[in-house]
């Protein structure tokens, strides 16, 4: 019998600092879920094509189940769960993807809001064809993307009166 | 008065939830739960010859290694063949693990249980099974070839022939003036929802009780399933389907293997255990579509209207048949969409083969069918040198023959009778929606500019709402809400939603107060399963009978209360209230708490509702004959057929002269499913379809190698669009209510898909004058029909 040497991992999720013991191999996707019990980001085929895991790692839209969790001991995580407002009610790019439809079955949705929120900090006020191409790394297999375009532009407009390089939350 | 909400674009209810990282899919429960993984096999066709775990055995955190051996009672016999039919003559199922054979690339051979997955899929890398391979049959060709045989028993790889005809076809097209020959083929694709399957079960030994959740599109059936695999009593098995991350088909397929290997090793251990599909196991062991060819012979006059139509095809059903013919008798009938041949013969064959099985994905058989017939089309228009709207208006069935009756079998084995459409008008429509008699113009602007544009255009008519039934239950509870359930279950098609606002206006509600759940057994036990474009036609129509039913029952009651006349009372905004005198009313809560005579006061509202509380009469019983306790109801809508929505989509595409890209300039969608509950809703559907309507026709195929491994299993080879392949898509409506239900409505989850490759083969071949005759068509397949046609 052989058991797995566990390792110590800090990270700040959210705002908030979580400490876990985890095996080098275990996926940042996996931690976040399984350990830390946030289910919000989303596995969808474990090889970083299809989007739905995308987290912001120190900022940074990024494929969560291709990270081991080891490799961004230290880093600072934004899921999901930390793109709603500080009162707890939806964040701008939340609100919109409800308000334009932007989401059916709603697994991948986590992913293109993370990716969304990234991108707006970027560019602040893009065109329909830049956002457009904004969120053309992730998969949805419901919505055909014309109501997610149409979300990343009311989004756009929802964060114009915020700060740059504000935090989501 | 309230607001109508039928017919609103109203935000959806689920996604509060859903855009926050609340929902709770398959494998978000379960963080107790002990998991599982597969092995499966490596060969397309083999005979097991032993499975050693010995090495497995090693691995620290391993619970149970499971092989067919293990298998007791009816978990040892093959799982069900769900839909039997007569002219499936040789139907075979697989077994939850494999015995002694398997005969896909992927099929489950053992189940590992462990401590958690990254444990069980160490134990199972290391379980060696020792495979003699067998010959493997791939495709069409080699299975119609049968030089090799999938299972040893079904002579010629053939697990049915079925032939449908309304008279001599044959005959009617030999005394045709003209008569054409095509083959046509499209090959597989297949669902590939973001989220794979999953199950978790939990076995409960006190209660002798077992909890499911599964990822499905049908719990109630899930449910019998497992009781009778497992030989417990139906009442001591419910099933819970969770959020369910896409589904389109593929997870109506029940019980896989999973679902019914999970709950089995949940109560053997007799602790929590979980199975969550990943990406491969999705491509390989669940379910694809698709895959036919098709050999048309057509006989038509000179204004090219169609005198005899004969079409024999050849399904590649995979190396099983759970789901029986659904997908070849849905081609072989909707093929025919809004015309009306004056003969047609239809024969089929659905053919074993080593792979995959096929069950319906979104389309379920119509895409091909619907390319088949408008391939046709368009083939009698060039021929007859017609435009190809006018071929099309030709055949239609007009508006006052409906309805119209096909003088065939449809797959719920009912008259395939057209209720209702106005397919003339649909087609004026999309010709001004797209600019058809504008296109020369266009069309010559882009060559002066060096550009290949076409425009090419499909039509459809889709059976939906299938019966046998479902049902609702409709309750006020005392504070006034409202809680609605339906037994088929959701994939993200915003049912909660939808269903909602069709109570909120048949009881009078206000829309924030109604809770809806769907596919939950403990909530409602009687229910088929969402497909076929079904939920609005027969969930819909369900609960809107269902909450009239209440509604007669709380103006009953209000009636005895406000000493009025039933017929002078009406429910505003969750009031029932005398018409005309707003003043004199009741709450429905206050309803619901007279409907139900209590004899303990638990609280405030109970105390109310006691029987010394009521000014009851005390000659009378409490409850009356008649009567039940509780503001409530159920009731089923079961309709004698399904009802026929429409629609037609033209697209305009640009091909690369260099590089032979397909480019989507323009995707115009009309769209008639009767009466809209929420036209927002709608319009996703229609979107979700024409993107995987896209994916269909010019990057999905799963291509599998003469050994019959996939060779694409993975969303890095599979090519499903992304936001940069899909074009923004352009809807108009028309609305044809249907006379069969009481909303007027037909289903919309499907049609977005139906005529893509159909439409969009056409717009290629207008743009680039070269024959297509297969989809999905690629970059360099175009390139290659270029240098065949110069």
């Amino acid at each position: 019998m052989t058991t797995e040497t566990q390792v110590h991992v800090s990270l700040v999720v959210n705002g908030t600092r979580r400490e876990v013991d985890v095996p080098a191999r275990r996926l940042l996707s996996d931690v976040l879920r399984h350990d830390l019990g946030l289910t919000g980001t989303h596995v969808g085929c474990e090889h970083g094509v299809c989007g739905a895991c995308t987290v912001l790692v120190d900022g940074a839209p990024m494929r969560s189940c291709l990270l081991f969790a080891v490799s961004v001991d230290g880093a600072e995580v934004t899921t999901i769960e930390g793109c709603c407002a500080a009162d707890g009610s939806l964040g701008p790019v939340q609100a919109a993807f409800r308000d334009c439809h932007a989401l059916q079955c709603g697994f991948c949705t986590p992913g293109f809001v993370t990716t969304v929120t990234a991108y707006l900090r970027e560019n602040r006020a893009p065109t329909e064809a830049e956002a457009r191409e904004a969120i053309s790394g992730n998969l949805c297999r419901c919505t055909g993307y014309q109501n997610i375009v149409a979300a990343v532009l009311k989004s756009a407009e929802a964060t114009v009166s915020e700060p740059a390089n504000g935090d989501p939350a | 008065m309230s607001t109508r909400m039928f017919g609103e674009r109203i935000t959806r209810t689920e996604d509060q939830r859903l855009v926050s990282g609340n929902g709770r899919y398959l494998d978000d429960l379960g963080h107790d739960a002990l998991e599982a993984a597969l092995v499966r096999s490596p060969h397309a066709h083999a005979r097991i010859v032993d499975i050693d775990v010995t090495d497995a055995l090693e691995v620290d955190g391993l619970v149970a290694i499971y092989t067919y051996e293990d298998l007791d009672g009816r978990m040892a016999e093959p799982l069900p063949l769900l839909i039997p039919h007569p002219s499936l003559t040789h139907g075979r199922t697989q077994y939850a693990l494999a015995r002694e054979e398997v005969n896909h690339v992927g099929e489950a051979v053992a189940m590992v249980v462990a401590r958690n997955r990254y444990l069980a899929e160490d134990a199972a890398q290391r379980i060696r099974v020792e495979y003699a391979p067998l010959p493997a049959v791939v495709g069409i060709e080699s299975a119609r070839t049968a030089d090799h045989l999938v299972h040893e028993d079904v002579p010629g790889n053939v697990a049915a022939v079925m032939v449908q005809q309304t008279g001599d076809a044959d005959a009617a097209i030999d005394s045709a003036p003209h008569v054409l020959e095509l083959e046509l083929e499209i090959e597989r694709s297949a669902s590939t929802p973001l989220e794979g399957k999953g199950v978790l079960a939990r076995w409960d030994d006190d209660d002798k009780s077992l909890l499911v959740h599964t990822s499905t599109q049908t719990a109630t059936s899930v449910r019998q399933a497992i009781a009778a695999k497992l030989g417990l009593p139906v009442d001591r098995v419910e099933v819970v389907t969770p959020d369910v991350g896409g589904g389109f088909g593929v997870k109506i397929v029940h019980p896989w293997p999973e679902e019914v290997l999970v709950p089995w090793a949940a109560c053997r251990l007799q602790q929590p255990v979980k199975w969550t599909e990943d990406r491969r196991e999705h491509f390989v062991s669940s379910a694809h579509e698709r895959g036919q060819l098709h050999h048309v012979r057509v006989g038509y006059d000179d204004d090219g209207r169609l005198l005899g139509l004969s079409v024999r095809f050849w399904h590649d059903n995979g190396a099983y048949v759970p789901y029986g013919l659904i997908v070849p008798i849905i081609t072989s009938t909707q093929l025919l969409g809004p015309y009306k041949p004056a003969v047609y013969r239809v024969e089929f064959s659905s053919l074993y083969t080593n792979t995959v099985m096929v069950t319906p994905y979104r389309g379920a058989g119509r895409p091909q069918g619907c390319f088949v017939m408008e391939r046709t089309m368009d083939a009698i228009a060039a021929e007859r040198g017609l435009d190809r709207t006018v071929v099309r208006e030709r055949n239609f069935i007009l508006p006052a023959e409906m309805p119209y009756d096909q003088g065939l079998v449809f797959q719920d084995g009912r008259q395939l009778l057209y209720d209702s459409g106005d397919y003339p008008a649909t087609l004026a429509k999309l010709k001004k929606l797209v600019g058809w008699d504008e296109f020369e113009a266009f069309r010559a602007q882009a060559a002066e500019d060096g550009r290949r544009v076409g425009i090419g255009l499909a039509c459809y008519v889709e059976g939906t709402g299938v019966g046998p039934y479902e049902g609702g239950h409709v309750r006020v509870e005392t504070d006034g809400s409202v809680v609605v359930s339906t037994g088929l279950t959701s994939q993200g098609q915003g049912h909660a939603t939808m269903l909602a606002q069709i109570v909120a206006d048949e009881l009078g509600v206000p829309f924030d107060r109604i809770r809806v759940t769907t596919g939950d057994t403990r909530r409602f036990k009687y229910a088929v399963g969402t497909f076929a474009s079904r939920t609005a036609v027969m969930s819909g129509s369900a609960v809107a009978l269902t909450a009239r039913k209440v509604r007669d029952k709380a103006l009953r009651i209000a009636s005895t209360a406000l000493e009025a006349a039933v017929e002078d009372l009406e429910i505003v905004d969750g009031r029932v209230q005398v018409a005309g005198a707003p003043e004199a009313g009741i709450d429905l809560g206050t309803v619901a708490v007279l409907s139900n005579p209590l004899r303990y006061a638990f609280d405030e509202a109970a105390g109310a509702a006691t029987q010394f509380a009521t000014p009851a009469d005390p000659n009378t019983p409490p409850v009356e004959a008649g009567e039940a306790p509780g503001l409530e109801a159920v009731d089923f809508y079961s309709p004698t057929r399904s009802t026929f929505a429409n629609g037609m989509h033209a697209v305009v595409v640009e091909t690369d002269p260099d590089t032979a890209e397909v480019r989507i300039l323009r995707y115009c969608v009309v769209h008639d499913c009767g009466t809209l509950v929420n036209p927002m809703i709608v319009e996703g559907q229609i979107h979700g379809g024409v993107a995987q309507g896209v994916g269909g026709a010019l990057y999905e195929r799963l291509v599998y190698d003469e050994h019959g491994q996939l060779l694409n299993a993975s969303f890095m080879d599979f090519l499903m669009p992304y936001a940069s392949e899909v074009p923004t898509i352009e809807i108009d409506h028309l609305v044809t209510p249907s006379p069969l239900n009481p909303l007027g409505v037909k289903g919309a989850g499907e049609a977005g898909v139906i005529p893509g490759s159909a439409a969009i083969a056409a717009a290629i071949e207008d743009a680039e004058q070269v024959t297509i005759r297969r989809m999905p068509i690629s970059p360099s397949e175009l390139f290659d029909l270029r240098r065949k046609r110069t």
